[in-house]
């Protein structure tokens, strides 16, 4: 470990990240990377593209990244600690809304709040997909693969997974 | 809780504790490229745990609070068959696995990340990933262009530049776009 104890550091800055992430993880990609790679210099750009590119293609929520970048930073203790400190505050909150929510459900300020968070997550999602398309985009071909990941995706009900396991075969072949 | 049993007795049934923590694992491990999807499956079609309209109830509220949506139903759903305890089971259900997944992925990219035979599918993989994000994106964004709705995509565009080109912090653009925004479509809505 480099300077004064990156996981508690990065353990605190996961409790923060739990409750603004409104639109999931990928909302605050841009986030940590200002922190991880800008601030503090854990990560090279290449290794957070990287380590959102694994999270991807494994199972499970999408909130993976942060446990392979606290894995990186502390090992064992980093990456338990940061997923539960992603996973905790959001999971007490909702348990706690839970009893609530059928009273105000249908409440006009409750879908007032909700559709007008929404632009604001499309334009965060969309900073996420500008730092890691610059990150990973570093040739002609990487941009291709880009650009038809995203064509695919958005037109087709193709599984992700598919575009991945190509990409990643295309790469291993030395095209990317 | 009971109930939703009391309304529909004969077509939702009342999980345990193990069957709420094998359930939402077997759905963390199918679950590739998004678990949403399967999350409804399982839950209404599969196991007949949740009528539809509960699960869209459940789900709003999913949506509605912040952190990853999926965590969040497994923690509403844990917690109206099994209270606490249920939430707890049903997210360490969810997570574990993936998470001691990421770790051997963490350990072996630790050793590995940079040699020279692993470059190629990585540089590969995350190419393809940020493709995948770019069409969340436009699927998130579609609805908004389709409307003309002028003031939503303002803020996207104002909360795109903010955050992936001037760099701000996101606690502060969060704190002064959201609000601005859910006040013009509190105004809309009135």
């Amino acid at each position: 470990m480099k300077d004064d104890s990156p996981v508690s550091a990065f353990v605190l800055q996961s409790l923060l990240v739990s409750l603004i992430a409104i639109g999931g993880v990928n909302a605050v990609l841009p986030e940590l990377h200002r922190q991880v790679v800008e601030n503090h210099h854990w990560l090279t750009d290449q290794q957070f593209a990287d380590m959102f590119a694994i999270a991807s293609a494994a199972p499970g929520p999408n909130m993976l990244v942060i446990t392979l970048i606290g894995w990186h930073l502390g090992g064992f203790t980093g990456a338990i600690l940061s997923s539960i400190a992603l996973c905790a505050p959001t999971c007490l909150l909702t348990y706690a809304v839970a009893s609530a929510w059928e009273r105000f459900k249908d409440a006009p300020w409750r879908i007032a709040i909700q559709a007008g968070l929404v632009p604001v997550t499309v334009g965060l999602i969309a900073a996420s997909a500008y730092l890691l398309a610059r990150a990973a985009d570093q040739n002609i071909i990487a941009y291709a693969v880009t650009a038809v990941t995203a064509l695919l995706c958005y037109f087709t009900r193709i599984n992700p997974l598919w575009a991945l396991g190509t990409a990643a075969a295309l790469g291993a072949v030395g095209l990317v | 809780m009971s109930e939703s049993a009391l309304l529909d007795p004969a077509k939702t049934q009342v999980p345990g504790l193990s069957e709420l923590f094998f359930a939402f694992l077997g759905l963390a491990l199918t679950g590739f490229g998004g678990v949403m999807p399967w999350a409804r499956r399982m839950l209404v079609e599969q196991r007949r745990w949740l009528t539809e309209e509960k699960f869209a109830e459940d789900l709003a509220l999913a949506q509605f609070l912040p952190g990853p949506n999926i965590i969040n139903l497994s923690v509403v759903v844990g917690a109206r068959f099994q209270g606490p305890m249920g939430a707890l089971v049903a997210c360490l259900g969810l997570v574990g696995a993936p998470v001691v997944l990421m770790m051997i992925c963490g350990a072996l990219y630790g050793r590995y990340g940079e040699a020279a035979w692993l470059r190629g599918p990585l540089a590969g993989l995350s190419a393809a990933a940020a493709g995948l994000v770019i069409a969340m994106v436009g699927k998130l964004a579609a609805p908004m262009f389709r409307a003309r709705h002028l003031p939503a995509i303002l803020f996207a565009l104002l909360a795109f530049l903010a955050v992936g080109f001037l760099r701000f912090p996101l606690g502060w653009v969060l704190l002064v776009l959201a609000p601005l925004s859910v006040a013009v479509f509190w105004w809309r809505l009135r």
